[in-house]
């Protein structure tokens, strides 16, 4: 068990490391740059719907799902960060004990 | 996207919110810690792996598929192959924070251990430099220790702790992130760029290994991004001979 704890832990590092560590001459051309700004938008998005809307490697609509829903309209009604993220966590656990 | 400003004009009123926002991400994650020592120890871990993982790896996702893989049967090689896929984009993230944070040398090899989706999503959506590093230090600083407790917690206490769910937790992280890019959503580009990707990743979580799906809404920032020929003021102001590279 070791290598692979070893290993992982390691390469996840190496990887955020390599990642800060890419010139800023490389990034300087506008295009690179254009990427480098609407990446954290394209994987957080995919986080947001693989996290909300999947269960292993199946699509599943559940509580998550609910919970997200409120959140959307919290983030309408321009509520602030910690009441989005708690009213989402409420309505999941509610929904879940309802069901 | 709008630019960057080098002062924050507000920050007496920034920088509590950042930092109340930065507590808040790290309890709420803390919370998913718990039930990460837990699973980890259930799937076979000992608690000195487990808490390695949290120290040394510390990317929750990347955590929970090795501790996920390990406890279904599979090969640990296996389970670090399926981490390491899923920790690729953290470095993304670390492409987009190098010149947002203007690290110094000496700072980035700590900094890189807090490159995050927490941390990289509270921090790129400030509108100044200031607030962007406060944001990404205090929100990874503040995730890392909350992290780390909550997992030796969670390793010793295991049987109470397996099931976040029954807390509504599961629902927290895209609520989290939904309210932090929503902001960024106002414009067109990132608008179809969030849409496509989100599509992309759904259709392909059935055809594809877990840590893919997510790669796969990243290219698609890469083709959205290359493909676009619109200007579009960036965050980051270029000297004039760069402008037409």
């Amino acid at each position: 068990m070791w290598p692979a704890v070893i290993v992982a832990s390691l390469g996840c590092y190496l990887i955020k490391l390599a990642g800060l560590s890419v010139p800023q001459k490389w990034l300087a051309n506008r295009r690179v740059m254009h990427v480098a700004n609407l990446l954290p938008v394209a994987l957080l998005t995919a986080l947001i719907a693989t996290q909300a809307f999947t269960s292993g490697r199946h699509l599943q609509i559940d509580a998550r799902a609910a919970g997200l829903l409120a959140a959307v309209i919290a983030v309408r009604f321009k509520a602030p960060f910690l009441v989005v993220v708690g009213l989402a966590c409420l309505v999941a656990a509610v929904v879940r004990l309802a069901a | 996207m709008t630019e960057l400003r080098e002062v924050d004009p507000d920050w007496a009123v920034t920088r509590p919110a950042v930092l109340r926002d930065a507590l808040g991400v790290g309890i709420a994650t803390g919370a998913y810690g718990l039930s990460f020592g837990a699973i980890s120890t259930a799937s076979g871990l000992s608690v000195l792996q487990t808490c390695f993982l949290s120290l040394v790896l510390f990317s929750g996702g990347s955590q929970f598929a090795l501790a996920g893989v390990v406890g279904g049967g599979g090969a640990p090689m296996t389970g670090a192959a399926t981490a390491l896929l899923l920790g690729v984009r953290n470095g993304f993230y670390g492409l987009r924070l190098s010149g947002l944070l203007r690290l110094r040398s000496w700072q980035r090899p700590l900094a890189a251990q807090i490159v995050i989706d927490e941390s990289t999503a509270m921090s790129v959506v400030r509108t100044s430099r200031p607030a962007a590093r406060l944001a990404f230090w205090s929100t990874g600083i503040s995730v890392f220790v909350l992290w780390n407790l909550a997992t030796v917690i969670g390793a010793f206490a295991a049987d109470a702790l397996r099931d976040p769910r029954v807390l509504g937790l599961d629902a927290a992280a895209p609520a989290a992130f939904l309210a932090l890019m929503s902001p960024r959503l106002r414009s067109r580009e990132p608008r179809i760029v969030a849409a496509v990707a989100a599509v992309v990743a759904l259709a392909s979580v059935p055809l594809v290994p877990t840590g893919v799906p997510v790669l796969l809404a990243a290219a698609v920032a890469v083709v959205f991004g290359f493909g676009s020929t619109r200007r579009e003021p960036d965050d980051e102001p270029l000297a004039p001979e760069e402008v037409n590279a």
